[in-house]
C-alpha cells in the first residue's frame, strides 16, 4: 500500500471446512484519478496442484541426490576395509605379545594382594588388579575374534553336562553381583543330561551373555533357560554348504555365508518370526515350564573324533532373558558388529569393548548355529542362541562325576511337571538391606514358600537342591529359596499392612484409586496426581517387589494385595509434572459434553486443570477414592442427580462411612483404602458448588438444603468460575 | 491503513448482525475470548460438536413425536433439557428460547404443540448453523487477507506459506504494534 505497487504471495490455509489449500494471491491498488488508493483488487488463485506437483519434484531430486551419496559411501567403505584387514593382522600379533608381560604383573598384583597392605595399599592395589584383569579380559576378547575370523580356531568336542554348566555360570555371576537381581537357570526336561561340544567356548558364550545381561539390567531378574528344539530350517542350508561342524577349514567358507544370512534377518520382527515357527509362537514370555519339542534323529555329516559311537544330534535352544533396559529397534541390526554399542552415551556408562557380542555370534555360528535377538525398550531382552550337539547314546549312565549329580540319572526321564533342572539365585543381600519389617517379611515369605513347596512336590526338588557356598554366610536362606523356585512364580502374598509403606494416607488413597476399574473416567480425563506421589510410590514397591521377590500378579484391576501392576498401567496416561501437588484438585460432575469442553477450557485459562466425571455415582466414587478441594455439580443428571449426590458425600462427611451411598446402591470403598482414612479426624468438608439451568427444582434453597455451598447458574462463564475459585482459594 | 479499517469494519458488522439478531449472545463472546494459540480452532470445535449433538437430538424428538402408540414426553423431556443446556454454553440465544418455548409444551404434553416447536427449532438451528459456518469461512479468509496485507506493507519479511499458529502470532504482533484484529470484542 505505500508503495503503491501491486505484489503476489503465495499464502496456505487451513480450513476446518475445505482442508489444506494453497491460493496464490494477487493484490494490486486501485488509484482514483486523482492518484489517490481508494481501494484494492484483490484476486485469488487456488495452484494447490501445482504446489503439489512442485514439491514432489524436489522430492525426487532429494532421492536422487542421496542415491548418489550412497555410491561414494560404498566405494570408500571398500577402501576402509581393505585397510582393516590388514590392520587387524597387526593387531591380532601384537596383541599376543602383549599378553603374556600383562598376565605377569596381573598375577604379581594378585600375590601382593595377599602380603600385608596398609588401607591406602590395599586400595591402590584393587584399583590396579581389577584395571589389568579388564585389559587382559580386552586382549582375551581381541585374540579369540581375531582366531575365529581367520579360521585358525578349533572346536573342540567333549562331553560336558549343560545343567552343569549353566549352574556355574550362574553361580560365577551370583557371587560378583553387586546389583539386586535375580538369576536364574532353567534347563527343560528332555535336554540330555550329556552332550558332545565345545564347553569351554559354550561357556564363555554363556558368560558373556550373561554378564552383558547383568550389566545393562538394573532391577528384575536375569535368566537362562536351555530346551531343545527341532532341527531349525537353515540347519538344512547349512549342512549343504558344507558341514557346519568343527573343522576349521570348512568354518571359514561358513562363517562368511551365515553372518550374511543373519545379517539381513537381524530385526527382532523377523527373528521372531523365525523362531516362532519352531516353538508355536512362544517366543518371549517369560513361563518357567516351557518344554521344547522331542528330539529328532537327524544326522550331519560331520566326522567326528568318536565316530564309532552311534550318535544323534540334537538342537538345543539357549535364550538368555533380562528385564532390562532393552535395546531400540535401531539399534538391533548393529548390535553384533564389532566394536559397536547401542550408542554413544551408553558406552561412555555401561563401559564394555563392544567385542563380546561380535565374538558370541562368531563362536556360535562358526558352531553351526544362530544367534539372535529380541528386546523391547525399558522391558528387557533375550539373546537367543542355537546350537547342535551331538549325544552319544552309550553315555547314559553315571560316570565318576560329582555326587550330587548321581541321583539325576535316575529322574531323567520323569514326566512329571515340575522341571528337573531348575535354579534360582536370589539377591544376596536380603537379609542386610532392609529395615527390620522388611526382613521379618522375608522370613514370613520364606516360612510360607517352604510349608507351600514341601507339600507339593518334594520329590521333584530334592535332586536339585545344590547347597553352594556363598561368602557372606547366608547358605541357608539360599537353599530355602531354591527349594521355593518353581512355585515362586505361582505364589501370591497376603496384602502388606499398609504401615509397611512409609506414605500420609492421601498417598494410598491414590494407589487404591487405581485398582478401581471405574475410575476409568476420572483417571483418563486430566488427572491431577502429581507424579511424584506415583513415582516414588511405585518406585519403593518396585524395590520391595525385588527384594522380597514377590511376583507383580496379573490382576484384573482387582483389590488385592499389591496394585504395582495396575497401579502404573492406570496411571501412565495421566502422569503429569510434579508440581501440580500445590494446584487444588477440582472435580467436575457434569453430563453435557459441550458444557464439559466450555468448563474445562475456561478452567484452564484460569490456570487449573479438573477431572470430570459424568454422573452422581461416579462423583460419588471419585470422592470414595480422592480428596478434591472443590466439586462442581451439575444438578439434572442421568443415574443420580446432583441433589442426591451431594446428600450422599455430606453423609459420609458427618458419619465417617459410606453406608448411604451403599444403600443408594454404590459399593463401598474396599477395605485396604477405608482402613487408611484416619480414625480419628472427620472427612474434612468438600466445597460442592451447583451449577443450576434455573430450573424450578434447582432453586437456591433446594440446593442448601441438600448440602451445597453455593451455585453458579449456567451457562457458565469466565467471570463465575473467577469468583467462584477466588471465594474457596483465595 | 484506511483500507484495513475497511475490511475490519465489514467483519464486525458481520459479527454484530449475527448478535442483534438474536443468533448469537454474550457466552459465543466468551467462547471466542478462550481461543489462543494453543487452542486456535476452539469455537469451530465446540460448535461442530454442538451441530452434531443438536442434529442427533432434534432426530430424537423427531421420531419420538412420530409414535403412534403413545409419546414418551419424558424422552423428548431429556432431549430438550440438554439441547437447553448446550445451547446456552455455546451462547445460541435462539436456539435457547426455542427450546424453552418447546419446553413448556412438552409439559404439557401437547404433541402438536410440540411438532410446532420441533420444526421452529430446526429452524433455528439451520438459521444458527448457517450463520456461523459463514462466519468462520470469512474469518479465515480475513485474517490471512489481513495478514498478506501486514506482509506487503512491511516489505517480504515472511515468504512462506503461513499456518495457522503464526497467523495467530502474527496477529498478535499487530495487535502489539498497535493495530486491531477484525474481532468483536
Amino acid at each position: 500500500m505505500d508503495k503503491g505497487l501491486p505484489a503476489k504471495r503465495e499464502i496456505t490455509f487451513e480450513t476446518e471446512l475445505f482442508g489444506s489449500k494453497t491460493f496464490l494471491i494477487y493484490v494490486e491498488p486501485v488509484f482514483s484519478k486523482a492518484g489517490e488508493t481508494i481501494g484494492i483488487n484483490y484476486m485469488g488463485m487456488d495452484i494447490t496442484d501445482q504446489v503439489r506437483k512442485r514439491e514432489r519434484m524436489i522430492k525426487i531430486r532429494e532421492e536422487i541426490a542421496v542415491q548418489k551419496a550412497k555410491e561414494t559411501e560404498l566405494n570408500r567403505t571398500i577402501h576402509i576395509t581393505e585397510e582393516t584387514m590388514r590392520a587387524k593382522q597387526m593387531l591380532a600379533t601384537m596383541s599376543h605379545e602383549i599378553r603374556s608381560p600383562l598376565s605377569g604383573v596381573v598375577s604379581m598384583a594378585e600375590i601382593l594382594a595377599t602380603t600385608k597392605l596398609d588401607r591406602e595399599q590395599r586400595q591402590l592395589l584393587d584399583v590396579m588388579i581389577s584395571s589389568g584383569d579388564l585389559v587382559l579380559q580386552l586382549i582375551n576378547d581381541i585374540l579369540d575374534l581375531s582366531k575365529v575370523e581367520s579360521g585358525v580356531m578349533k572346536l573342540e568336542a567333549t562331553k560336558f553336562r549343560p545343567r552343569e554348566v549353566v549352574k556355574h555360570v550362574l553361580q560365577t555371576a551370583a557371587a560378583s553381583l553387586r546389583k539386586i537381581l535375580t538369576l536364574e537357570g532353567n534347563v527343560a526336561d528332555d535336554v540330555p543330561i550329556e552332550v558332545i561340544g565345545d564347553v569351554l567356548r559354550i561357556r564363555q558364550i554363556l558368560t558373556n551373555l550373561i554378564s552383558n545381561a547383568i550389566k545393562f539390567t538394573h532391577e528384575g531378574k536375569v535368566g537362562v533357560k536351555l530346551y531343545v528344539v527341532p532341527e531349525p530350517p537353515f540347519a538344512k542350508e547349512g549342512s549343504q554348504n558344507g558341514s557346519a561342524g568343527s573343522t576349521a577349514n570348512q568354518s571359514t567358507t561358513n562363517v562368511p555365508k551365515e553372518e550374511t544370512c543373519t545379517s539381513t534377518s537381524q530385526t527382532s520382527s523377523d527373528q521372531r518370526g523365525f523362531h516362532g515357527k519352531k516353538h508355536e509362537g512362544s517366543c518371549q514370555d517369560r513361563s518357567q515350564n516351557e518344554r521344547g519339542t522331542p528330539v529328532t534323529n537327524g544326522t550331519i555329516d560331520v566326522t567326528e573324533e568318536q565316530a564309532e559311537l552311534p550318535e544323534t544330534t540334537v538342537w538345543i535352544r539357549c535364550d538368555v532373558y533380562d528385564t532390562g533396559i532393552g535395546i531400540p529397534e535401531n539399534a538391533l541390526p548393529t548390535l553384533f558388529k564389532k566394536y559397536m554399542q547401542v550408542s554413544a552415551d551408553h558406552a561412555r556408562k555401561y563401559g564394555g569393548t563392544g567385542l563380546g557380542l561380535a565374538i558370541c555370534k562368531q563362536l556360535v555360528e562358526l558352531m553351526g548355529g544362530r544367534l539372535t535377538v529380541s528386546s523391547q525398550v525399558h522391558c528387557g531382552s533375550t539373546f537367543t542362541f542355537i546350537l547342535p550337539y551331538k549325544v552319544s547314546l552309550s553315555c547314559d549312565h553315571s560316570d565318576d562325576v560329582d555326587d550330587d549329580l548321581s541321583d539325576m540319572d535316575d529322574h531323567g526321564a520323569t514326566d512329571d511337571d515340575a522341571t528337573a533342572g531348575f535354579f534360582q539365585f536370589q539377591p544376596r543381600t536380603l537379609g542386610s538391606l532392609f529395615s527390620s519389617n522388611g526382613s521379618s517379611r522375608t522370613q514370613n515369605l520364606l516360612a510360607h514358600n517352604i510349608g507351600y513347596v514341601n507339600s507339593h512336590k518334594i520329590n521333584g526338588f530334592s535332586e536339585n537342591c545344590y547347597s553352594f557356598p556363598t561368602s557372606n554366610g547366608q547358605t541357608k536362606e539360599m537353599d530355602l529359596f531354591e527349594d521355593a523356585c518353581s512355585v515362586a512364580e505361582a505364589l501370591e502374598i497376603s496384602p502388606e499392612p499398609e504401615s509397611s509403606f512409609s506414605h500420609s494416607p492421601d498417598h494410598d488413597n491414590e494407589s487404591a484409586i487405581c485398582r478401581d476399574e471405574h475410575h476409568h473416567n476420572v483417571v483418563n480425563a486430566e488427572n491431577k496426581v502429581s507424579t511424584r506421589d506415583v513415582s516414588s510410590c511405585s518406585e519403593t514397591s518396585r524395590e520391595v517387589d525385588v527384594k522380597e521377590k514377590i511376583t507383580e500378579p496379573q490382576l484384573p484391576a482387582e483389590r488385592q494385595g499389591r496394585s504395582d501392576s495396575g497401579f502404573q498401567s492406570t496411571l501412565n496416561s495421566s502422569r503429569e509434572a510434579s508440581n501440580s501437588i500445590s494446584k487444588p484438585k477440582i472435580l467436575l460432575v457434569e453430563d453435557n459434553k459441550i458444557n464439559v469442553m466450555v468448563t474445562r477450557s475456561m478452567m484452564k485459562q484460569l490456570g487449573h486443570t479438573i477431572d470430570v466425571v459424568s454422573n452422581g455415582v461416579e462423583a460419588v466414587r471419585a470422592i470414595q477414592y480422592h480428596s478434591y478441594d472443590l466439586v462442581l455439580m451439575d444438578v439434572c443428571m442421568p443415574v443420580m442427580d446432583g441433589l442426591q449426590t451431594t446428600r450422599l458425600i455430606r453423609s459420609f462427611e458427618e458419619t465417617g462411612n459410606w453406608d448411604e451411598a451403599a444403600k443408594a446402591g454404590i459399593e463401598k470403598p474396599s477395605p485396604s483404602s477405608d482402613s487408611l482414612q484416619p480414625d480419628c479426624t472427620p472427612p474434612k468438608r468438600i466445597p460442592i458448588i451447583a451449577m443450576t439451568a434455573n430450573a424450578l427444582s434447582e432453586s437456591a434453597d433446594e440446593c442448601s438444603a441438600n448440602g451445597m455451598d453455593s451455585f453458579i447458574s449456567k451457562p457458565v462463564t469466565f467471570q463465575k468460575l473467577k469468583e467462584c475459585l477466588e471465594q474457596y482459594f483465595p | 491503513m484506511d483500507f484495513v479499517n475497511l475490511l475490519q469494519r465489514k467483519f464486525i458488522d458481520y459479527s454484530s448482525s449475527l448478535h442483534r439478531e438474536g443468533i448469537v449472545d454474550d457466552q459465543f463472546t466468551q467462547l471466542r475470548k478462550l481461543e489462543d494459540e494453543n487452542s486456535p480452532h476452539f469455537v469451530m470445535e465446540v460448535a461442530s460438536l454442538f451441530f452434531e449433538d443438536c442434529e442427533k437430538l432434534i432426530n430424537n424428538m423427531a421420531i419420538a413425536l412420530e409414535q403412534k402408540q403413545g409419546v414418551d414426553f419424558k424422552q423428548i423431556d431429556e432431549c430438550i433439557h440438554q439441547l437447553k443446556g448446550s445451547s446456552s454454553s455455546i451462547g445460541a440465544m435462539r436456539v435457547k428460547n426455542a427450546c424453552i418455548a418447546f419446553r413448556s409444551f412438552s409439559d404439557g404434553q401437547n404433541r402438536e404443540g410440540c411438532l410446532r416447536c420441533l420444526q421452529q427449532l430446526s429452524h433455528e438451528y439451520s438459521l444458527l448453523k448457517n450463520k456461523l459456518q459463514t462466519l468462520f469461512r470469512v474469518s479465515v479468509a480475513s485474517r490471512c487477507l489481513y495478514v498478506c496485507l501486514v506482509i506487503f506493507c512491511r516489505g517480504n519479511e515472511h515468504a512462506e506459506p503461513f499456518p495457522d499458529v503464526l497467523v495467530f502470532q502474527l496477529e498478535k504482533e499487530i495487535v502489539a504494534a498497535g493495530g486491531s484484529i477484525p474481532r468483536v470484542h
